[in-house]
């Protein structure tokens, strides 16, 4: 396909070719295209395969890139956090407890408002050890000034790397960018991919550029002083402030996106699925709307009003959007596959974050949450099914007090 | 950085020949007769402007960076505790590959991390272990007060055996709670990293000029290096802060803290008890309030242990083994 861009009268090819690859190859492919400069890996499973493939990219010399083998991830993350202060476009990644273990590293890298982008291959955190997926992880740097989002197939999580890099290299924003995907469903599960070349790329993605916070002799200037009670609040209302513009420029990369690769988003923080005349739907990230759309097409032959809505960016969290869009509905049923013991409902964390969203409706649907999928634990369509039959039957009655079901766990 | 041109280095051979400009200056706030600020002095003053630095946190970082009154001429970044070798490799790394890509003019820019016996001695072994295993330039000063000391002096895995440390106070019941006898973190790094061509130890007072000629010598050869510097600290040591230079003498002559040099596999020493004798422990360790309440039999044990590192280890003063090991002939 041939594009001819307004503003520059020039045309080129937007796509190269078409490849079938799993999530973590879809990355290292978006790593390469965005020709990241400095690269720390060290090993954990899931996310690992996109470090063995970018590792063999850089060796067969499709990228000029610094592959560092890190000690540890605390390392790790500090490696990338330091490449991206002297300029470089940087790259890591991890899983569960690994992301946990450098977890200092990932906090001072919002703080000094560095843009990386990590891949999290979610993974349950131990103890007890489970390969399987979890978003805890993640979710883990949700309040730290990251940007969060998750991707439901190779093709995105590819296209996400050049998202994530431009939204968090914009100088509006400057934070670090945290792409989470779940492990195995995603990381290791194959799609066709269609590959953009490079040239389209550049046309997208602008070259890193850290202006005047730049650590160069040229430039010398001293980064993160002990500031103490003098200066901590204005630096963070700035971390803040920063979270709060990045949902402007996160809608500009997606139209800019959809004006050079073609209309592939119709709203960058959610996907709606069969939602038009829906009376229940049911909201989650990731993997778990491969089930929950089949359900719904199933449902739907039986006549049933149901949809679901994909949440994509988890941080920033697109408050007004969601609230328009779920506010049309009379049930929510919100799946986490993610624990937050002791919280205020006893449910998921997305569960608060979507009662908190909604509570400034005066006719808010009711609202039902279910855990499921913990550890890696495969959600059935079945269980979605079942997840929506409690969803309709939320629509009609009161929610009871008890409103959090775990599906798939042994009584 | 084959390609990079190279900054040579010339050996300052006297005072008038050390360099006028300042690099570190005024701004910070550490203590009166602190050496680890001369560490900073001399390491700047030694690389000169073409340099970034990055300092783990310790009383280098509180005591030096204080918001809007930053002593640092050359450009700074603060990185965690533990993360010295971490932000040498990002930064160096960085570098590298915005020259070779062109995103950057290509010249000599010097790396120079500095952590803190805590920082760089026990939470960031792992990461300086890493670093000193890449093709990477940088530098790693390793500057070394014997305790945490911004934090309300703590004891160290570098500390010496039997200090008061808030950590480690004498009592009723137990007289030294400082039991563990001091790490010897440089020979460990040079031992366990034969592709590090240079490994040190310092102090940045005495023999004067060797600190600041060892920082050249590191920047000269090149890849990643390790220097460990010995740093008395009034505050800490519990002494007048005139007497910061004479103990850190002390120490180097007493032999408890020994001085050399390892490059390529060869070692030298800065200071050589062999040739030049050693003055009793007891003359270093009366002098500063932390060991005032050592019996003799204390003193007798830090000794004993001083003269074993001199007299009786297969490397004197740098590897701990005794060993007549020989490979059986057949």
């Amino acid at each position: 396909m041939a594009r001819i861009k307004e503003d520059i009268k020039e045309e080129f090819e937007v796509w190269e070719k078409e490849d079938l690859l799993n999530g973590c190859q879809a990355v290292s492919h978006g790593v390469r295209l965005a020709d990241v400069d400095v690269i720390a890996a060290y090993p954990i499973r899931p996310y690992t395969e996109v470090m063995d493939v970018l590792s063999k990219i850089i060796a067969d010399g499709e990228l000029d890139a610094e592959y560092i083998i890190a000690d540890s991830e605390h390392s790790q993350f500090e490696i990338v956090k330091h490449a991206s202060s002297v300029g470089a476009r940087a790259f890591a990644g991890s899983s569960g407890t690994g992301w946990m273990y450098g977890f200092e590293a990932l906090v001072v890298t919002a703080t000094d408002r560095l843009p990386p982008l990590f891949l999290v291959g979610n993974r349950a955190l131990d103890d007890p050890g489970a390969f399987g997926v979890e978003h805890n992880d993640a979710m883990a740097v949700r309040d730290m000034g990251w940007l969060l989002c998750w991707v439901t197939t190779a093709q995105e999580a590819l296209e996400h790397v050049l998202i994530g890099y431009r939204v968090a290299e914009d100088k509006r924003v400057r934070m670090p960018m945290g792409l989470a995907m779940d492990g195995a469903f995603l990381t290791h599960s194959q799609h066709m991919v269609q590959m953009p070349t490079k040239e389209a790329v550049e046309r997208f993605l602008p070259v890193y550029d850290l202006g005047k916070r730049r650590l160069h002799p040229d430039n010398p200037i001293s980064i993160a002083p002990q500031v103490n009670e003098d200066w901590v609040m204005e630096l963070r209302r700035q971390n803040w402030e920063a979270a709060r513009r990045a949902k402007k420029v996160i809608v500009e990369a997606y139209q800019e996106f959809n004006g050079i690769f073609g209309p592939r988003y119709s709203s960058p923080f959610f996907t709606e699925f069969m939602t038009g005349d829906a009376e229940a739907v049911m909201i989650g990230l990731g993997a778990l709307a491969m089930p929950a759309r089949t359900a719904v097409r199933r449902l739907r032959e039986q006549g049933q009003k149901v949809g679901y809505v994909n949440l994509r960016w988890f941080r920033p969290f697109p408050t007004q959007e969601l609230r328009e869009c779920l506010g049309r509905f009379k049930a929510v049923g919100v799946i986490d596959r993610d624990f937050a013991h002791g919280s205020p409902d006893s449910g998921g964390i997305l569960l608060h974050e979507i009662r908190s969203c909604l509570y400034p409706l005066e006719d808010r649907p009711n609202i039902i949450n279910f855990i499921t999928g913990l550890g890696g634990r495969d959600v059935s369509i079945d269980d979605c099914i079942r997840m929506y039959d409690l969803t309709l039957q939320a629509k009609d009655g009161e929610v009871e007090d008890e409103f959090v079901t775990w599906i798939g766990v042994r009584e | 950085m084959a390609e990079l041109p190279v900054i040579d280095y010339e050996r300052i051979t006297t005072v008038h020949k050390t360099p006028l400009e300042e690099f570190y200056t005024s701004g910070h706030r550490t203590c009166q007769g602190c050496e680890s600020a001369m560490v900073m002095r001399d390491f700047s003053k030694a690389a000169g402007p073409r340099t970034i630095a990055t300092g783990s946190t310790g009383c280098m970082y509180v005591a030096n960076t204080s918001y809007q009154t930053t002593p640092w001429i050359i450009p700074w970044m603060h990185t965690q505790l533990g993360a010295a070798g971490a932000s040498a490799v990002g930064t160096s790394a960085g570098l590298r590959a915005l020259m070779r890509k062109g995103k950057i003019p290509k010249e000599k820019i010097n790396v120079i991390t500095f952590c803190g016996d805590l920082g760089g001695g026990d939470m960031g072994l792992s990461g300086i272990s890493g670093a000193l295993q890449t093709d990477l330039d940088l530098l790693i000063i390793l500057y070394d007060n014997e305790s945490a000391a911004n934090t309300d002096i703590q004891a160290t895995g570098l500390t010496t055996y039997g200090a008061q440390t808030t950590f480690t106070p004498p009592g009723k019941k137990h007289r030294i709670m400082q039991r563990r006898w001091k790490k010897n973190v440089a020979p460990m790094l040079a031992v366990g990293h034969p592709t590090c061509r240079y490994v040190a130890t310092a102090c940045a007072t005495y023999p004067q000029l060797d600190f600041l000629n060892k920082v050249r010598k590191a920047l000269n050869v090149g890849g990643p290096t390790f220097i460990h510097t010995f740093d008395p600290c009034p505050k800490g040591w519990d002494y007048h802060p005139r007497y910061s230079h004479e103990l850190g003498e002390l120490g180097i002559r007493s032999g408890i803290f020994p001085l050399y040099e390892i490059i390529d596999g060869k070692i030298s020493y800065t200071y050589d008890p062999h040739k030049k004798g050693r003055v009793p422990v007891r003359d270093y360790l009366m002098k500063q309030g932390r060991f005032a309440h050592l019996i003799d039999e204390d003193i007798d044990y830090i000794q004993g242990m001083v003269d074993t590192m001199w007299d009786e280890w297969e490397i004197p003063g740098v590897a701990p083994f005794k060993s007549e090991l020989q490979l059986a002939s057949n």
